[in-house]
């Protein structure tokens, strides 16, 4: 088997020195601007950790197909949206979601929605790659099993989803090995494997490759694209270059400061087009970011 | 003699290498030399105490200890109800003890609201009880069977319930160590796959715990091999001359056999009490070895 290392992508390394602003590099080439439907919406979302708003009235709509970037800087609350999205900041305690976030129209925070259905259909992928100390074939497998899906094939199932992930070639002949033998950037993939393996409609990715290197970096960026045909992909990133890379659209996010109390709170600045954003934004605090004059 | 030779070689070795490191002062020397007299003075007890147990009961550490019962005759007794009672009464308390002690210790780490006023009292109490001592086990257990109306107490399952108790907190205590272990990211990650809560702990976060709880699980069932004051309270004192075959059975254990033959005036008996500890001294290193073998073997680095 080929070392990872020598995979080289010639398209370009993740931490490529910063492009100047206007000229961001974009792949693969962008896409035709269609109005694609939306799958995933916040209406007026504010989220509390105990008496703290940690994000303050968002207002987005993700749609189908789409990779969609969310960026700023530390503390901005985008980590915060993020998990809102697929009710994952249930499980923190005193967290509290007040507005609409609407998942093909409806609710996820109304009464009676199961909260393990919602996160069955929008999927996660972490910052830190997080494989389960099992095999990697059950790694995958686990996901179908816990959630109950009718499977012809269990076996046909794992090789599609790590297919998918362009991990089969790499793990094909060692699936019954554990999954903390693999390097980071695989265990990346497997985690995203494992993801696709319930056959989500939307991936939510927090920082997925803040704990890659270079290489593995863009291996996932590439896989991102591919997927971005048969699901919806939200990305938090800190890596300005990676949201200009792989996203349709990009939201910009940034922390306020109460005048008087001085707590902050995370705010939506701007959302739209990725080149508008790094190209043409209309706020100045956009502009700032992007340049590199603050965050 | 030679030991204590060895002895003088490995702290004057220390000394010296403690010398080279930096530690000139005359003053940190004798300290250092002190701190290793206190550990010399204590493993030199240790090393006394199995060596003259050794040494007195070799002799009778034959197939009759195993085979004879109890009898009047120190030539013609043997332990082998106290080593069949102990089986019985250590493998029903591990039956009783180790499920209700890994699903207390489930519902205390991945369950309750550790905000909970209640839950934070049980918490502290289960701390607490891991230091009782045992014989209030016993009296509980005493208690308890008063209230029941129970007079015959000496039976098997009266004593796993008394070592049970005992043993209990400390395998909570245990698991909860092990489940903590286990990296939020790994419940996330479940979690995030619309796996349920309970899934999420059956599936993945407690077999990923497995080889601490097995380990804390193997030392506490050795402490409670070794226990005899609750039993003795429990009526485990008594003269046998049948195999304990069944929970309602009478008993007794390795340990109340060795406190009852060290009493008898006959030397006979107290050859045999020696040969009785030898024997559960060596299935307890078994045991504390057999743990240190699966922590150290199966303990996932995370």
């Amino acid at each position: 088997m080929i070392p990872e290392r020598l995979l080289v992508n010639p398209q370009s390394p993740a931490d490529a020195s910063p492009a100047p602003v206007g000229r961001v590099p974009r792949y693969p080439s962008p896409r035709p601007e269609v109005q694609r439907p939306t799958v995933l919406s916040c209406t007026d979302v504010n989220v509390y950790y105990g008496s703290f708003r940690a994000v303050t009235d968002v207002d987005l709509a993700f749609r189908r197909n789409e990779i969609t970037a969310l960026i700023g800087p530390s503390g901005c609350g985008k980590s915060t949206v993020l998990r809102s999205l697929n009710r994952m900041n249930d499980l923190v305690d005193g967290a509290r979601v007040e507005g609409t976030v609407a998942f093909n129209g409806e609710d996820i925070y109304a009464r009676g929605v199961d909260a393990i259905e919602v996160r069955r259909r929008i999927g996660m992928v972490f910052q830190k790659p997080n494989p389960f100390p099992k095999s990697i074939y059950d790694n995958i497998a686990y996901g179908p099993r816990v959630t109950g899906m009718k499977v012809d094939s269990m076996d046909d199932l794992v090789e599609e989803a790590l297919t998918r992930a362009a991990l089969w070639g790499e793990v094909k002949d060692k699936l019954r090995q554990s999954a903390f033998g693999l390097s980071g950037g695989q265990q990346q993939r497997l985690c995203i494997a494992r993801t696709i393996a319930v056959q989500p409609e939307v991936i939510l990715m927090d920082e997925p490759c803040s704990a890659l290197d270079p290489i593995a970096t863009s291996r996932i960026e590439d896989l991102m694209q591919e997927l971005r045909d048969d699901y919806t992909i939200i990305i938090v990133t800190h890596n300005m270059q990676q949201a200009a890379r792989v996203a349709d659209r990009t939201a910009f996010f940034t922390a306020l400061a109460n005048e008087t109390t001085g707590d902050r709170t995370g705010v939506l600045v701007e959302y739209d087009r990725t080149e508008t954003i790094f190209e043409n934004p209309s706020d100045q605090r956009t502009e700032d970011y992007i340049s590199g004059r603050f965050g | 003699m030679s030991t204590s030779i060895g002895i003088g070689a490995v702290v004057s070795r220390s000394l010296q290498v403690r010398a080279k490191g930096g530690e000139t002062s005359p003053r940190s020397l004798a300290f250092l030399a002190a701190l290793w007299f206190c550990l010399l003075f204590a493993l030199l007890f240790l090393v006394v105490l199995i060596v003259t147990t050794l040494i007195e009961g070799a002799p009778r550490l034959d197939a009759r200890l195993f085979t004879e019962y109890p009898a009047s005759n120190p030539e013609r007794a043997g332990a082998r109800p106290a080593i069949i009672g102990s089986l019985w009464v250590i493998g029903t308390t591990t039956l009783m003890a180790i499920p209700l002690g890994i699903a207390a210790a489930i519902h205390l780490e991945e369950f309750a609201d550790k905000k909970s006023r209640i839950n934070r009292v049980v918490e502290l109490n289960v701390q607490n009880l891991a230091a009782i001592p045992s014989i209030v086990y016993g009296m509980l257990t005493l208690a308890v069977l008063g209230i029941l109306g129970i007079t015959n107490k000496n039976m098997v399952w009266v004593g796993a319930l008394a070592l049970a108790m005992l043993i209990l907190p400390v395998i909570i205590i245990a698991t909860r160590e092990a489940l903590r272990a286990v990296p939020a990211e790994i419940r996330q990650g479940s979690l995030a796959l619309g796996a349920s809560p309970l899934q999420t702990v059956l599936r993945n976060t407690l077999p990923a715990a497995v080889p601490g709880i097995a380990t804390g699980a193997i030392l506490a069932l050795s402490r409670a091999l070794g226990e005899a004051a609750p039993l003795l309270l429990l009526g485990g004192l008594v003269y046998l001359t049948f195999d304990p075959n069944g929970l309602a059975s009478g008993y007794t254990v390795m340990p109340i056999q060795i406190f009852n033959w060290t009493g008898r005036p006959q030397e006979g008996f107290h050859v045999l009490a020696a040969a009785t500890s030898i024997l559960l001294l060596a299935l307890l290193l078994a045991m504390n070895a057999l743990a240190i073998f699966i922590r150290n073997r199966y303990q996932q680095r995370w």
